[in-house]
C-alpha cells in the first residue's frame, strides 16, 4: 500500500511537470510551425527530397543553419564550406549550453545529454527564464517536455512544408515571421520589469551584435554580443536577480 | 547529400553537447556563475536586434513596429501567447 501510494504521487508530479513543460513550449510551437513549413518548401525547391529535408530537421534541429544549408545546396556550394558555415552559425549554442548546463549541474549525465542536444535559441531562452524548475523535483521532465514540444513542431512542420508545400497563405506566413522575435520580447520584458539592469545587459548585447555584424559574419557577431553583453552582467546583475 | 546533412549535424551537436560533459569537471568562481546567469538576457538582446528588422527585409520598420507592439503588450503583463499573436496581427495589418 505504502510504496504504491508514493509511486502514484511521484508519477503525478512528473505528469504535472510534463504538462507545464508543454505549456511553456507552446509559444515556441507557434513560432516554429510557420518557419518550419517555410523551410520545408524552400528546401524542396533547393533540390532536397522530403526524406532529406526532414532528416536534416531531425539531426540538425537549428532553423537558421538549415535555411542557410538549403540555400547553399541550391547554389551548388561544396560540402566543406556548408559544414564550416554551419559550425560558425551554431557556435553560439556552446555559450548558451554552458549557461544552461551550469544551471542543471545537479542533474545526471543521462539527462544532460538529451537536454543539451535539444538546445536552440528558443528552447534555451524559454528554459532559462523558467529557472526555478531546475531546483524542483522532476524538473528535468519540465525541460524535456518543453524541448520535445519544440522539436516535434520543428520536425513535423518541416515535413508538412515538404509534402504539402505552402499550406499557410503567403501573407500570413510572412506576418508570422515576427512570432519568434515577439516571443523573445515577451520573455525579456517581465525580467526587465523585475530588474531594470537586465535591459542594460540586453541593450548592450544588441548594440555589440549590431556593431560586429557590420564587419564579421552574423554567427560570430551573435556569439560576441552574447559573451560580452553577458560579461557586463557580471558587474550589473548581482546575486539572485541573475538567476 | 546525406554527408552534408551528417556533417551539419555533427558540427551543430558538438558545441551543444560539450558543456554537458565539462560542467561536472569544472568549479566556476562566483563571477563566472554570474556571467553564465546573465547569458540568457544577453542572448535575448542579440537575438532580437538587428534580426527583427529582417521580418520584411525591404521594409525594416515593419519588424520594428511589430516589436514595439510586443513590448507594449508584454509591459502590461499580457500572457506570452497573446504577445506573439498581437505582434503577428500587427505585422499582418501593417503590411496590408
Amino acid at each position: 500500500m505504502e510504496p504504491n501510494a508514493v509511486a502514484v504521487t511521484d508519477q503525478s508530479v512528473r505528469m504535472t511537470m510534463i504538462k507545464r513543460g508543454i505549456a511553456a513550449g507552446f509559444p515556441i510551437m507557434l513560432g516554429y510551425l510557420p518557419v518550419a513549413i517555410t523551410y520545408g518548401v524552400l528546401a524542396r525547391q533547393s533540390g532536397l527530397s522530403n526524406l532529406e529535408l526532414t532528416l536534416m530537421s531531425i539531426l540538425v534541429f537549428a532553423g537558421a543553419a538549415q535555411f542557410m544549408g538549403a540555400n547553399m545546396i541550391a547554389l551548388g556550394t561544396g560540402m566543406v564550406e556548408i559544414v564550416i558555415a554551419t559550425f560558425v552559425l551554431n557556435f553560439r549554442h556552446f555559450v548558451m549550453s554552458l549557461s544552461f548546463m551550469n544551471r542543471l549541474r545537479e542533474v545526471s549525465l543521462k539527462w544532460k545529454v538529451p537536454l543539451s542536444l535539444g538546445l536552440t535559441d528558443e528552447t534555451f531562452t524559454v528554459s532559462s527564464l523558467h529557472a526555478k524548475e531546475a531546483k524542483e523535483t522532476h524538473g528535468t521532465w519540465f525541460y524535456g517536455a518543453l524541448i520535445l514540444t519544440a522539436y516535434i513542431s520543428w520536425v513535423g512542420g518541416s515535413f508538412l512544408g515538404g509534402v504539402l508545400g505552402d499550406v499557410i497563405p503567403g501573407r500570413l506566413s510572412q506576418s508570422m515571421g515576427i512570432a519568434l522575435y515577439a516571443m523573445f520580447i515577451g520573455l525579456l520584458i517581465p525580467s526587465v520589469k523585475k530588474e531594470t539592469k537586465v535591459a542594460l545587459v540586453a541593450l548592450l548585447a544588441m548594440l555589440i551584435n549590431f556593431f560586429f555584424s557590420l564587419f564579421i559574419s552574423d554567427g560570430w557577431a551573435i556569439v560576441l554580443g552574447t559573451i560580452i553583453g553577458g560579461g557586463c552582467g557580471v558587474f550589473l546583475l548581482k546575486g539572485e536577480e541573475a538567476a | 547529400m546525406m554527408w552534408v546533412i551528417i556533417g551539419m549535424a555533427i558540427v551543430t551537436a558538438i558545441p551543444r553537447l560539450m558543456p554537458a560533459f565539462i560542467v561536472d569537471k569544472l568549479n566556476f568562481p562566483r563571477w563566472v556563475d554570474r556571467w553564465l546567469n546573465a547569458i540568457p538576457y544577453a542572448a535575448l538582446g542579440a537575438l532580437i536586434f538587428p534580426g527583427i528588422m529582417t521580418v520584411k527585409p525591404d521594409a525594416p520598420h515593419v519588424g520594428l513596429i511589430g516589436g514595439a507592439v510586443a513590448i507594449t503588450l508584454a509591459w502590461f503583463g499580457m500572457n506570452i501567447i497573446l504577445v506573439v499573436i498581437g505582434a503577428i496581427t500587427t505585422v499582418f495589418l501593417v503590411t496590408l
